[in-house]
This record gives C-alpha cells, structure tokens and sequence, in this order.
C-alpha cells in the first residue's frame, strides 16, 4: 500500500535533504571553496600594494578576469568584480542613466525584472527620470517590437532581464540588443540566473551592460560582476580608490573574484550536455507533476525558459504552506506567494503574467541543480500528490469547489499553457 | 522567520480540521486575493460551543491559529468565546512572527463571524455584545 503523508513525514528525516531552490542559491563547488580558502590563507597580500604579496594578489585577481572575459567572449577590462548581483545591476543602470542624462531622461525596462532592476528603476524616478515599464505575455516574454515602439528620442537605456528567476521565461534579448545598438540605445541585461547554466555571450547579443552574480554559479556569495563594453563610460557608484581601472572603489575581494573564475571555468566544462540533462529532468518532472496533481499549471514558458527552472501553480491552496510540509518532507523550495515575502504582496512576477492574486498565492518553483538526479524527481513525484491533497482538504475553497459553488480557474486536467482571465470574483 | 513548535505541530497535526453539516453557527473571513480564507463551523447547546470546525486557506500560522482557536473555544459558553483575542490565540501557540499576527486577528474574526450569526439568530444581540464585534470591521493587513 502507498504511504501515507504522515509516514512519508516520519521517515523523511532519515533521508538525504533535496535542494531544490538553485534559484536562489547554489552549494559552492569543493574545488571553488578550496581555492577560497587557499587564496584567503596564503594570497592575502592587497592588490594594489607594491611589494610581493600585493603582486601576488594583483596576479591572481588579473588572471580571474581574464579567464571570465575569455568565457564570455569579451575583454577583461571589460568586465569588473563588484560584491553582488544586486550592486551590478544598480552600478549599470544609475551610472548609465547619469553619464547619459545629458541626452535624454528616459528609460526603458520590464514589469518581471528583478527588484535589483525595478527598485533601482523606482530610484532613478525619483531623481527625476521617466521609466517605461513594458508588459509581458502570459508566459513572460517581452516583446522586442514592444521595446522599438517605447523607444523615444530621449530613451537613453533599456534594462530587460536575459532570464526570469521566478518563472524561468528566456527573453529575447539577442532581437532587443540589436534593437537598442540600431536606435542607439544603452542595453543593459541582468544575466545572474543564466550564467553557469547557458551560453552567455554579451557581444554577441549586443549587450553594453551585464549584471551577473557568483553564487548563483556555485561560488559564493558576495561577488558579483559587470561587463561593460569598452568605451562605454558610466557613472561610479563606489567612489574611493583607483581599484577596477578607477571604476569601482574598494579593496578588491581576491579570493572570491578567483572562486567565482573557478566556477565560471567548471561550469563551462560540458555545459551543454549538463544543461540537456537538467532540460531533460525538469520536463519529466514538469509533465509529471500536471499528471499526477489536478488543477496544476506550469507557470513561464514551456520550452523558453531556464534547464533547470519549473513554476507551478497549484489551485485552492496557499504556497507558504506548501512550502512547511515540503521542508518537513526533506525538500527545499520557494514560492511567489504573499506569505513568504516581508510584503504582504504576491509575486510581482506572477502578477505581470495575467495571474489573479488567488492563483499566485498557490504557486511553488522548483529549481534544481547539478547535483539533482532522477531519484529526486521520483522522490518528489511521490510527496507533492500527497501535499497538495492534504492542503485542499483544509482548503475552504477546494469543498466550495467540490460542492460545486465555485468553479475551478484552472481546469482538472491542467497544462503547460493555461491562460486564466479572470478570478474567483469573491470579496 | 521561524515558526514556534507549537505553531508548526498545529500546521502538521490540525485539530477540528472539517466541517460541521448540521453547524448551528458559521462564520467565514479573509479573501483569497489577500491569500487567506478561514471558515469556522460551531455545533452550540445551550449557549455552550459543543465542538467547533475550521477549514483554512493560507499560510502556516493561518492553519495553525485556526487550530488553536478551535480548541481555545470548544467548551466554553458562546460570551466567553466571545472574549478570545486574538493575542490569546498567538500567545497559546508561544508567539508568532511579527508579519503573521494579522493571521490570529483573522482567527478571531472567525470564531466572532460565527457567533454573531448565532447571537443574530437567536435574538441574543446585546449592545454590550455588539461592542465586542468591532474586531470584524478591521482588516487584518493594515
């Protein structure tokens, strides 16, 4: 006989933990946290000092961006260590915005970027630039005739995502790029869930600035980086020292900039079968996990979007509490809903897409990673049916539902491309 | 944000999680856009709340303070249900994060939903009772 939640929940603890949130952060690599520490140890020397340690330091640093320029395809004095994603992204588009503020106020970006990317966005209108936030499709996909037509004489930058890290959508940003290098635009891309997982090469999609984050990558956190073309000048946003070609003031953070190379390199060794495998995971699990559990739907793109990224939306019942009895099952995950966030707001993301507010709240996203394999697919596909049941026979709405006083937004059958219009029209 | 024990047993173990057919007493809360659904079913003889029921849509400490205020009530006569805040609720599941509070005013805005339909009902609305509803008008995310 099948087991029940309540035995899978005892037993759950004598089982191997499953990481099952890639997305938000990954375990460093042994060979990147070695180097960490051998670096930290023996090369503490300060890069710009003028003697054999701070040679020695200045070698290692040089040698990290040489190697991340090479793997992008770019120069290294193109690319800058900064301390995280987030810094990126806001040194990239305020420095933009304010080297170029001269020929024009206006700025162009998406309403499922990242809040690195919104929030700066929010920011910079306060100093009095004007932002157009484009709409999305219901799977997430900007559209880059939507870009032509917003950009204006006065536009001076675009900021749209290569990669969501909710719903997983791959932007067009290749037809976005050519778009802005035609009109004359800055475009600036956060490409933090992507590198690591897919080919990113800024040149080749007309990029001027890309944000990108270690520890996404299996590095850790507290280094980021940006590429800028060479040629593009931009405001600081650290003023101090002479450090990153007087760009970015700081004592450079060695060790981490050549952990961050480290998982850079051994990221790109196999990438494409590593990213095959995790396509290949993530679509047994995505149909599956329709199959197996009524009124579910694949939020994002079915085929557009990251290897290792599955979005669902499970009717009737509340993510935050997916979430506890998947933790006390063994898993870890994230979800859009309200209840996870500081905000009581649900996913901005999921909202962008055309989801009611009471759908979002019941979302889950699965990311997995390079150490997942198929016995933790089979692991998961065995709890979730027994999670989400738990839940709707405590939900009010799945027995208004099953009395038929209120009719399901997502049918029984669900799929990868539901669209849904409207709500419940509750108050 | 961690969860107490006792919030988290509540969660994983609910008690008088269902539904009461026969209910002489309904009451339900929230909305599902905000992400939080309570619905309370008390069974009341002789002004005495016999057993009480709840289903929940929403988060952890919404299941878990719906649980609690189930058992916080049954037994007790419908006035002194009536005088259960909802710090009693959070307290009697040893506290609950700062952001999750507006879910044990939820809990009290259930048990109170009921009891106003039985008061209403059965003609037994007081104005020293009906000062005790006020709680309803509010909502728990302000």
């Amino acid at each position: 006989m099948d087991k029940t939640l309540e035995q899978r929940i005892q037993e759950a603890p004598k089982l191997p933990r499953v990481y099952f949130d890639h997305a938000a952060t990954t375990a460093p690599r042994q060979e990147v946290t070695d180097l960490l520490l051998s670096v930290l140890r023996d090369n503490y020397g300060n890069p710009s000092s003028f003697y054999k340690e701070g040679h020695q330091a200045a070698r290692i640093l040089e040698e990290a961006r040489a190697s991340i320029a090479g793997g992008l395809g770019v120069l290294p004095e193109e690319i800058f260590f900064t301390s995280c994603g987030t810094e990126s992204d806001n040194w990239a588009i305020k420095g933009a915005a304010r080297a170029r503020q001269g020929r024009g106020r206006h700025l162009i970006t998406s309403t499922i970027e990242h809040h690195a990317v919104l929030h700066t966005m929010e920011a910079l209108e306060k100093e009095g630039f004007e932002v157009t936030y484009l709409e999305v499709d219901d799977q997430g996909l900007v559209d880059p005739r939507a870009v032509q037509s917003a950009i204006r004489p006065d536009t001076i930058l675009v900021s749209i995502m290569m990669a969501n890290n909710e719903i997983g959508t791959l932007e067009p940003v290749g037809k976005i790029g050519a778009i802005c290098r035609k009109a004359n635009v800055i475009f600036h891309s956060d490409a933090v869930q992507v590198l690591g997982a897919l080919p990113v090469r800024p040149r080749d999609l007309n990029c001027d600035l890309m944000s990108f984050s270690g520890h996404k990558l299996y590095a850790p956190k507290g280094i980021g980086l940006l590429y800028k073309r060479k040629g593009l000048r931009i405001e600081r946003l650290l003023d101090g020292g002479a450090q990153e070609r007087r760009q970015r003031g700081g004592t450079e953070n060695v060790a981490y900039a050549a952990a961050l190379a480290k998982a850079f390199e051994l990221s790109l060794i196999g990438m494409e079968s590593e990213s095959k495998r995790q396509t290949a995971l993530r679509d047994r699990l995505i149909k599956a996990v329709i199959e197996s559990v009524p009124h579910t739907k694949l939020n994002g793109h079915p085929e557009e979007r990251l290897p290792n990224n599955a979005n669902f939306s499970f009717e009737f019942i509340e993510g935050e509490s997916i979430l506890l009895l998947l933790d006390s099952l063994g898993y870890a995950c994230s979800s859009g809903s309200a209840c996870t966030s500081a905000s009581l707001d649900p996913s901005h993301v999921l909202l962008a897409i055309g989801m009611p507010a009471e759908i979002a709240h019941g979302s889950l996203r699965v990311t997995i990673g390079r150490e997942t394999g198929e016995e933790e697919i089979d692991r998961f596909l065995v709890d979730i049916p027994l999670v989400i049941e738990r839940l709707r026979e405590m939900s009010p709405l799945y027995a208004d539902y099953s009395k038929g006083k209120l009719k399901a937004l997502i049918p029984p059958q669900g799929g990868v491309d539901v669209k849904i219009r409207d709500g419940y029209g509750l108050e | 944000m961690e969860y107490s024990e006792k919030v988290l047993d509540h969660f994983m173990k609910p008690r008088n999680m269902g539904e009461i057919p026969d209910a002489d007493a309904s009451g339900t809360v929230g909305n599902p856009i905000c992400g939080d659904i309570m619905k309370m079913d008390l069974k009341i003889e002789n002004n005495i709340i016999v057993d009480a029921k709840f289903k929940t849509f929403g988060c952890g400490s919404a299941i878990a303070t719906s649980s609690m205020a189930t058992e916080l009530i049954i037994g007790k006569t419908t006035d002194e249900a009536l005088d259960i805040t909802n710090q009693a609720v959070a307290e009697a599941l040893d506290g609950l994060p700062k952001v999750k509070m507006h879910c044990s005013v939820l809990a009290e805005q259930a048990v109170k939903k009921a009891l106003e339909q039985y008061y209403l009902s059965h003609d037994m609305m007081t104005a020293e009772r009906q000062a005790k509803f006020k709680i309803l008008g509010q909502n728990g995310h302000d």
